[in-house]
Formats: structure tokens, sequence, C-alpha cells
């Protein structure tokens, strides 16, 4: 790793202050599990590193506060095990504490955060090696010309032909979570869907964060009835990033769905919301043939690059499995 | 940029230890540079082995993903401190007992996730073991017998009787083999 200064505030004005004073050359330490692989492997190289571990009193980042009318605040240093362990949100959205418990390997989540999970960078090999996001060369992808197995199949018209990484964004998305920013402009609370946006020159950045803006908490509400299911295809059971997932929530009236949420991870550069299929769930009763329907419009638009056609097939099972999970359908299969 | 030097009091094995490191040194590389504990290993670096894991307040963390300079008032525990005065750690004495280590390399690591295991569980089921260890890798690939040692050393440590069973030792299911 190249050397740093390293900085470590009391406060959360603090921090934004320092990270806003050398913008694009500054970083925040989180939990540093993705952070430092970057630095090592040199794909990022700031002057600074913000820590947020050194947070005094109601500036720290690590809680997670839940009341019944308005649901969950995390703090975004809250750790993935955090989430995993918690018997609240186990209750509340057994599937975010699942997926949480699932992901990486058990010391990776013990630090890993909320945050940090979020605001992840692209596993894409070209990235990780040096080549940039959107790795293209004389105006031409490296990405379509090359190793695309593990890439976008969905949003891929360019020029971003990594996929969005976050195993848990897809399904906080799904049910309307909210992110609170905090910048030198002061605090914003966007809907997390928001947070994410497609790069379209090199240097920019595939999250929507202002310079010197930081995630401090995000926001989850009730279930209040949503049925929600959610189903991610790896080749590993552990340590191993997915490669398809979709979750989705269903508010349901009188047995029919009254509104539907279907989000896709892993399959384009950011969180993927298939309008297509939540437009034909609404109205609909679930069964196994209103699933596969779905989820063959969800997959509907995908424009497979040269070596990605198998990932069409995995998006498509991980919603049509996501639904009848949500609808308990799958235990009755 | 910088190349300044933290000085820092880092909480190892019990004991305070006054340490002068370059700001940007991972904990592995304080651990093993600075204070000479090179019982943790360096492997993958990219936090995807489990080799360099030591145990921060009680929890496995990956030292080659932590920088020292986090560690202030962190009490950390090192493989060099896991046994008691003179006499091995029970799940140091059941790895070298049911040779479970071959290379030895991942071996520190597994110990210091299994001690965090059975301090939170001291009745680990194989599953709960084998979930316990998903981020350590063994490239020698002895996972069986690593399991294996993990639930012995439970047993022990709960002060129940026992041998474990001759294929434990020999991998064989005929303890009266001939030997060479």
């Amino acid at each position: 790793m190249r050397p740093f200064d390293y900085a470590r505030p009391a406060t959360r004005e603090q921090a934004v202050q320092l990270l806003a004073a050398t913008p694009g050359r500054a970083a925040v330490l989180a939990g540093g599990s993705d952070l430092l692989a970057l630095m090592k492997d040199g794909v990022v190289t700031p002057e600074r590193l913000v820590s947020l571990q050194g947070l005094q009193g109601d500036h720290t980042l690590r809680f997670l506060r839940y009341t019944a009318a308005a649901g969950f605040r995390i703090g975004a240093l809250t750790t993935l095990a955090d989430l995993a362990a918690s018997e609240v949100l186990r209750l509340e959205h057994p599937v975010v504490a699942e997926t949480a418990g699932r992901l990486a390997g058990p010391q990776i989540r013990n630090v890993a955060t909320v945050g940090g999970n979020l605001c992840q960078r692209p596993r894409c090999w070209y990235f990780r090696s040096g080549f940039g996001l959107l790795a293209a060369r004389e105006g031409a992808s490296l990405v379509v010309a090359g190793d695309n197995r593990h890439h976008a199949i969905l949003g891929n018209d360019g020029p971003a032909y990594f996929v969005t990484p976050s195993t848990l964004a897809p399904v906080l998305i799904a049910l309307d979570a909210e992110v609170v920013l905090l910048g030198p402009q002061g605090e914003r609370t966007i809907p997390l869907e928001k947070l994410y946006r497609l790069p379209l020159a090199e240097g920019e950045r595939e999250h929507d964060l202002g310079p010197g803006e930081i995630l401090t908490e995000l926001q989850l509400g009730p279930a209040a009835g949503r049925q929600v299911g959610t189903w991610e295809v790896r080749q590993r059971e552990t340590l191993d990033w997915s490669l398809a997932t979709a979750a989705v929530a269903l508010e349901m009236e009188d047995g029919r769905v009254k509104r539907a949420r279907v989000v896709l991870g892993q399959v384009a550069p950011l969180p993927w919301t298939s309008r297509e299929a939540e437009s034909f769930l609404t109205g609909k009763t679930i069964d196994e043939a209103a699933a596969d329907e779905a989820a063959k419009l969800a997959v509907q638009g995908a424009k497979p690059l040269s070596k990605n056609r198998y990932k069409v097939q995995l998006a498509r099972v991980a919603v049509r499995r996501a639904l009848l999970a949500a609808t308990g359908l799958d235990r009755e299969l | 940029m910088s190349d300044d030097l933290t000085t820092l009091r880092l909480r190892v094995n019990g004991e305070t230890r006054a340490v002068v490191f370059p700001t940007h040194h991972t904990l592995l590389e304080v651990l093993r540079e600075e204070l000479a504990l090179t019982g943790t290993k360096h492997g993958c670096e990219l936090g995807e082995c489990g080799a360099c894991a030591v145990l921060v307040d009680g929890r496995p963390v990956l030292s080659c993903l932590a920088l020292a300079a986090e560690m202030e008032g962190r009490e950390i525990e090192t493989v060099e401190g896991l046994q008691i005065g003179n006499e091995l750690h029970p799940l140091q004495a059941t790895f070298a007992d049911l040779n479970a280590a071959q290379c030895g390399y991942c071996t520190p690591g597994i110990l210091m996730t299994a001690k965090a295991l059975l301090a939170e569980n001291p009745r680990p089921s194989g599953d709960e073991i084998r979930e316990a260890l998903a981020g350590n890798l063994c490239r020698c690939t002895g996972y069986h017998k690593i399991v294996e040692a993990v639930d012995w050393a439970a047993a022990r440590m709960r002060g129940e009787e026992g041998t474990p069973p001759a294929e434990v030792f020999y991998g064989s299911p005929v303890p009266d083999a001939p030997r060479v």
C-alpha cells in the first residue's frame, strides 16, 4: 500500500470537511474490507484516509434503532454481522438479516459495514486490474471485446459494462429503503435506488455522492405486511460474489398484488428495477404461471455480451424463485 | 503525501505494547514486523483466505485488511497468546493429536477463528463449525480433520472424556491395519 495521511475525526462534520478539503484525493475508511484491498492493488491511491471509526458520542455511526411506526434507522458503520445478529431485524425483515449473514465470510462480516456494502466498488476484473471503471481504450470497451462472462446483461448500452456488486442493495431497494447523505452543504435523504448512477466518463463514480459527501444512515420502514423474497445464484456457498440476484416485495390486497417491486442485482451497472415485471404483476394473483411470466419479462430486454448469455437464464430463474419464495409457493412445490 | 509514523499502545495477547510503525501498515504487518509475532500469516493479502485471522475484541477479523492505526484500545489476540501458561490450548493440542494441520500455513487463522466460535458456542454442530470456518481456506484441503479437531477440542473443553475413534488418526476404518 502507498503511504497516506490518516485522519480520525471525532465529529461527522469534521469528517466531511476533511474529505471536502481534498476532493477526489481522499477516501472514507469504514470497515476497510473493500478500500484496503483496492489500495493494495493500486486501483485507488487516496492521499488521505478519513476514518469514521473515531467518531464520538452522538456522532458515532454504529447503531440500529427500531420503532414500530418508523421502522429502522441503521448507522452506516453497523457491520454485516450486526445486521445478521439483530433479533428485531430478523423478525421484521428476515430477508435483510439473512442476506447480510450470507455475504462474504465470517471475518469479513465482522468488519464490513452497511455503508461500505452499499458503496463498494464493482468486482469487474478490468476495473480491479487497473483498466478503469469503464475499461475503455481508444474509445472501445475492453469488456465488449474481452472476457465479459461476469458482466452486464441489462443496462449495458455503454459505456459501463460492470455489474453492481452489492447483494444487499437490491433487497433494500425492493423494500423502499432510503439513505441519509451528509456533505458540506448539509444532509439529504434520498431513496437508496437514487444512490446508484451510470458513469458516463472515466473518473465519474457509480454512486451519487458529491465531494465530501458520506453515507451516514440507512432508513428502512416496517415490513407492513409486504411479502418479500430473494434468490441469489452463486458458484460457492461462501466467500463468493453473486452471479445474479433478485429481490421482490409485494404489497397485497385481497389476494392480489397491489404494488410490486422487482429488483435484480449483478446483472446491470446499477441495481436493476424491472418495470416490466412490476407492472405485469400489479393486480395479479401470484401462481407459478405468473411467476414464470414476470421472470420472462424481467429479462426480455437483456442484451448478453459474447460470453455471458448464461446470465440471462440465471437472472430469470432468480426472479421466478424470488417470487415463489415471497409468496410461500416454493414450500408447496 | 506523508510517510509518517504512528505511535500507539497496542493491547496484544493481554500485554500493552508501545509500537511505532508506518501509518499505512496493516495490523498483519505490525504484528509480524514490529512485534515479531510471526505466527499470523500473510496469505492472499486481499481478504480471501483467512490465513491472517486474529481476534479483535474476541471476534475474528482479517489482519491484512485492518490498519494498525485503527487498533488503539482494542484487545488483539494472536496464535502466540493461545497457549495457557506452559500448556497448549485444547485446540492446539487436539490439532496436533489428530494431525489436523498439513502444511500448517492456514492453521493459526483457523485456531483463532475456532477459539472465537467455541467462546460463543461451546457445543457447535458440524455445520456450525464449517460455517464459522467458511472464511479460512486450507489449500492442502484437509478440512475433514480440521472440523473433527474443532469438534474434539470442544468436547475436551467441556471436560468430556473420550478418545477419538482410530479412523480419526489413521483415516481408515480398520484400526488394526498393519503399520509399517
